[in-house]
């Protein structure tokens, strides 16, 4: 006896087998980021007036990924519509751009960590605090460039928090327009900002990264699909058409996250 | 399957295809829309978190409306999104209330006190 | 290792015909492919079985050192004491069970007793071995989706058995994990406990998605779903669950192995500090985070231990009744409600966490009424008893048995649901009694049940019925001796996680101390660690019988030896590849035993009505 259910839909159910199975990883998926996002709002709301901050992440660069994750979105579902009307081609060249845009999310993603890992506060001994990005470090220096420094911790502090959209402006701070050399013996705290920094950072950090995860692993499912996996359309082309359909759903649920992810962390 | 069948497939895909980049635009024009939102201050930050979410949501009713064919998708998947929804809303509320039970009430209790003693600013301004 | 013998197991997609030697496309599997790397439900289901009864049998273990440690705390073990030693060195100076090891054995007892035991044996073990034949399928909806559930399984087993060696020892902060104490303690155990409980994690979810897949896709023509025999349902409700509750805790295992990789503060408060030292962390985080994402999975993951043996006993009730079950529809309807209640009631595992009255009178309430699901479905069981031809063979003993007993563990539960009465038992013995009761002599006495009454169909022989006897009787009486006591411990208040056994409490160290606990209660650790060594010389007859029977046992004389109704037992034995040689048609519900006007007192699901042929 063969397994059932594998192409043909079942009269009752109106579904295949892969179907049900990807909207049932898909509803377990949902509950893995929404507790994710639970956690996010719990970890905002009881923190301590004035401890969260804003304005860390670049704008432009999020709506740019959001916008190729949407682009990749279409061209998913269109590669699927090709299969539909029997267009192999239309269907390899709209999966290549997918997999292709999938790359790009990542490779900005990964220049976006990349900045935050180069992004530096530094707390003298006296409790100013210097805040720039990294141009090089030894045992003995850190040189930071276009450093703003900050009369204290709390003043810091206060700064991100007030830095919402509206306020771009940090009052009461100066900068410094070359670069900053800075003695390690002179300081009490030289620190990142990766996630152990701040727990936004800690969540922002957690959220993209998993998200970043399935990205990858979406690619690489529907990368398989569109090289070696492809061979099938020859021998069963309804049953390659419906693993697109499927792995074309894991692929929106990716987008659908990060359409949350987005304003959730880059505007709000 | 029959040549007839074939045109009308054909034309089905079509029109899904026009859908498709309907709501592709839709999105478009709601990534513009809610970046450009987060920068007006419409006083109250539960405003902005507000209109942020709405927008989102109607995106991700499109993407899983059009996209994800849930728009002509079986009860069956309905009611299994449906049940995972409320396990989900389950999940936030209830710790939510568990952990930080005055975020459900403060905020609006402190806007109508400030309200009433006649502090509009105090009310807008409270976290 | 077993070898079974399944020569009748081809590996083709037709029934098996001798000699059909020129059948190109499917040569024989080596024994790799057919053994290891196998893709049907029943070798998976096997696997499974194997593995957990293995994992079982050492979480046991592990008890039964504690025990020792309970029962004459500072004294060394004996037997394995300097296995002990040479393992874990300093934790183990002198053959002794140190405070750590003590608090390291208890949470790697509850992590592998529950994720690497039960459940896998309930849900995937029995699921996969017995589902699709119940149903009329010829096979998991996704069987490679299948053997990567067991891989994924079988390498989180491995990671929790391998930070046994680690430096430090493995986890030690209770099987729950709590932060800060889980992410500030010393090594890598809590991390290597992490990583596990993801592939574990994975392992349950993938099998879930299959489960339920199979069962609404894969159900036979004519296997409407209010035929289904109960043991299905109750599998359907328990994926679910499984599908549903298990993220939140794999969200909170990246949140705590960031904690503890990344150095982030999710779990971790402000103003932090350990050994006295202020932690450099960046601190914003919330211990009660990790509280509620954990109980709730926690919850659910209750009804996921009860589930399956309760669908495994109603089974063995009808067949050892001769009559159908009571209440089919009220069985259905609770198993939904309990499972669709389960994920509302979790906070009743933290009433002393301090959460606001409105809230905790929320979740007293639903704890409250999820009772009345789980009694009805004990009710309808025990109603079926009614009127029966009751055939005491050794499944239905321990079938028998587990309805007092998980009657007994859920009425205690009920104090534990009120939060005034909770403040008093809370963390007490009196707890580790109730969820003890429920699981060990009531699930693992239905997954007795479930190894006795299915293992015919898997090998051809029975059991032996007087070792299973023996087995039985001695179970009972030694399961009830160890954990009827601790309901009296806890309520004097013994504390859980006490790696002297309460001494440093009792009257008799401290008669100047108010509140200490009497000499009965440390005389009755040494009666009950007494108790649980003889539990544990009870298996042997069961570990012995298991694999003598294989080749040794009666033969069971037919496909069907029990003389049952539901589809599994209308197959070959054992059954091929593809289950069934043509797609079966059911004809009616699953429990026709003794229908008036029928010759023989069952009447199976696929049999076709006389009328109609």
């Amino acid at each position: 006896m063969e397994i059932p259910y594998t192409v043909q839909p079942r009269e009752d159910t109106g579904l295949y087998n892969a179907k049900v199975g990807i909207w049932l990883f898909l509803a377990s998926e949902v509950m893995l980021f929404g507790a994710l996002f639970s956690s996010y709002i719990l970890l905002r709301v009881g923190a301590d007036a004035g401890t969260w901050p804003h304005g860390l992440l670049n704008i432009p660069i999020g709506t740019v990924n959001t916008l190729v994750l949407i682009v990749s979105s279409v061209t998913v579902v269109m590669a699927w519509a090709s299969l539909k009307m029997h267009n192999f081609a239309r269907f390899r060249l709209f999966q290549a751009c997918t997999v292709l845009l999938a790359m790009t999310f990542v490779g900005i993603k990964s220049y976006e960590y990349h900045d935050k890992f180069t992004h530096y506060e530094v707390v003298m001994k006296d409790g100013t605090v210097h805040d720039g990005h990294l141009v090089r470090q030894d045992d003995k220096v850190i040189v930071l460039k276009h450093a703003a420094n900050y009369p204290s911790v709390l003043a810091h502090q206060h700064a991100q928090n007030e830095a919402r959209r509206a306020h771009h402006e940090e009052a009461g701070v100066s900068h410094e327009h070359g670069d900053l050399t800075i003695n390690r013996a002179d300081t009490t705290k030289i620190e990142n900002y990766g996630p152990w920094h701040n727990t936004y950072l800690a969540i922002y950090f957690t959220l993209t990264g998993l998200h970043a995860l399935h990205v990858i692993g979406g690619a690489l499912v529907i990368g398989y699909l569109w090289g070696p996996g492809a061979k099938m359309w020859r021998t069963e082309p309804e049953r390659f058409t419906n693993r697109i359909e499927v792995s074309g759903l894991f692929w929106h649920f990716v987008d659908l996250v990060w359409i949350f992810l987005f304003p959730v962390l880059y505007l709000l | 399957m029959s040549h007839d069948h074939d045109h009308d497939h054909d034309h089905d895909i079509q029109a899904s295809v026009r859908r498709y980049l309907i709501v592709f635009g839709a999105l478009m024009a709601g990534t513009i829309l809610t970046v450009l939102a987060s920068y007006i201050d419409f006083g109250h930050p539960s405003v902005n978190i507000g209109i942020a979410l709405l927008i989102a949501s109607v995106k991700a009713f499109l993407v899983a409306g059009y996209f994800m064919h849930l728009i002509s998708e079986r009860k069956m998947i309905y009611s299994l999104l449906g049940v995972t929804a409320f396990f989900f809303a389950g999940l936030m509320y209830l710790t939510l209330w568990s952990m930080e039970p005055d975020s459900l009430i403060h905020l609006k209790k402190t806007h109508t006190a400030a309200i009433e003693q006649g502090k509009p600013a105090e009310a807008a301004n409270h976290h | 290792m077993v070898s079974f013998d399944f020569a009748s197991m081809q590996p083709t997609t037709k029934a098996p015909h001798p000699g059909e030697a020129h059948e190109v496309h499917h040569e024989e599997p080596g024994f790799w492919r057919h053994y290891i790397f196998s893709t049907d439900h029943k070798i998976i289901g096997l696997q499974y079985g194997i593995t957990s009864l293995l994992f079982l049998l050492f979480g046991f273990g592990l008890m039964m050192i504690m025990r020792y440690q309970i029962a004459y705390p500072g004294s060394s073990v004996p037997i394995v004491g300097g296995l002990l030693q040479k393992v874990f060195g300093e934790m183990a100076a002198g053959g002794k069970v140190g405070a750590d090891l003590y608090n390291a054995f208890g949470a790697m007892h509850g992590t592998i007793m529950i994720f690497l035991g039960v459940v896998p044996l309930a849900f995937a073990a029995f699921g996969n071995l017995v589902i699709p034949l119940m149903i009329g399928a010829p096979d998991m909806a996704f069987p490679r989706v299948n053997m990567a559930s067991y891989q994924a399984y079988f390498i989180g087993g491995i990671i929790m058995l391998v930070s046994f060696f680690l430096p430090s020892g493995p986890a030690q902060a209770g099987w729950t994990s709590y932060s800060p104490l889980a992410t500030v303690l010393d090594g890598s155990g809590q991390t290597f406990w992490i990583v596990g409980m993801v592939f574990l994690i994975t392992s349950s979810l993938l099998g879930a998605v299959n489960f339920i897949a199979t069962v609404i896709q894969l159900r036979a023509p004519g296997m409407t779903w209010m035929r289904l025999p109960f043991f299905v349902w109750a599998q359907f409700v328990t994926a679910f669950l499984l599908l549903l509750a298990f993220p939140p805790l794999e969200a909170a295992a990246v949140l705590q192995l960031m904690d503890k990789v990344a150095l982030t503060s999710f779990f971790l408060p402000t103003g932090l500090s350990v050994s006295g030292a202020h932690a450099h962390v960046s601190g914003g985080g919330s211990p009660l985070l990790w509280q509620h994402l954990f109980w709730f999975l926690g919850h659910p993951e209750v009804y996921v231990l009860i589930l399956p043996a309760m669908g495994i006993v109603a089974e063995l009730i009808a067949n050892n009744t001769r009559k159908p079950i009571w209440g089919y529809k009220s069985l259905v309807y609770s198993a939904l409600a309990i499972g669709f209640l389960s994920f509302i009631v979790w906070a009743h595992h933290m009433y002393l966490t301090g959460m606001g009255t409105a809230i905790s009178t929320f979740f007293q309430t639903t704890t409250m009424i999820i009772s009345i699901p789980s009694v009805i479905i004990l009710t309808a069981l025990f109603i079926s008893l009614w009127g029966g031809s009751i055939r005491f063979n050794v499944p239905m003993l321990f079938a028998l048995a587990f309805l007092p007993m998980f009657g007994i563990g859920g009425l205690t539960g009920l104090p534990l649901g009120f939060s005034f009465a909770d403040l008093h038992l809370h963390d007490t013995y009196y707890v580790i009694a109730h969820f003890h009761y429920i699981v060990a002599p009531g699930t693992i006495f239905g997954l007795f049940a479930g190894v006795y009454y299915w293992f015919p169909k898997m090998t051809g022989r029975m059991m032996s019925e007087f070792w299973g006897k023996v087995h039985f009787w001695l179970s009972f009486l030694f399961m009830n001796l160890i954990f009827q006591p601790m309901f009296a411990q806890g309520m004097s208040g013994m504390l859980r996680r006490m790696s002297d056994g309460g001494v440093n409490y009792s009257a008799a160290t401290h008669p100047d101390w108010q509140g200490t606990l009497p000499v009965s209660v440390i005389y009755g650790n040494r009666l009950i660690s007494i108790a649980a060594w003889c539990l544990f010389l009870a298996q042997l007859p069961f570990i012995f019988n298991f694999f003598w029977s294989i080749k040794n046992g009666r033969p069971a004389g037919s496909d069907n030896p029990w003389e049952a109704t539901t589809l599994d037992w209308q197959t070959p034995t054992p059954p091929p590849h593809g289950n069934f040689a043509v797609t079966p048609h059911v004809y009616r519900g699953p429990y026709e035993y003794s229908v008036p006007g029928h010759a023989k007192d069952f009447v199976p699901q696929n049999e076709p009505d006389k009328k109609t042929r």
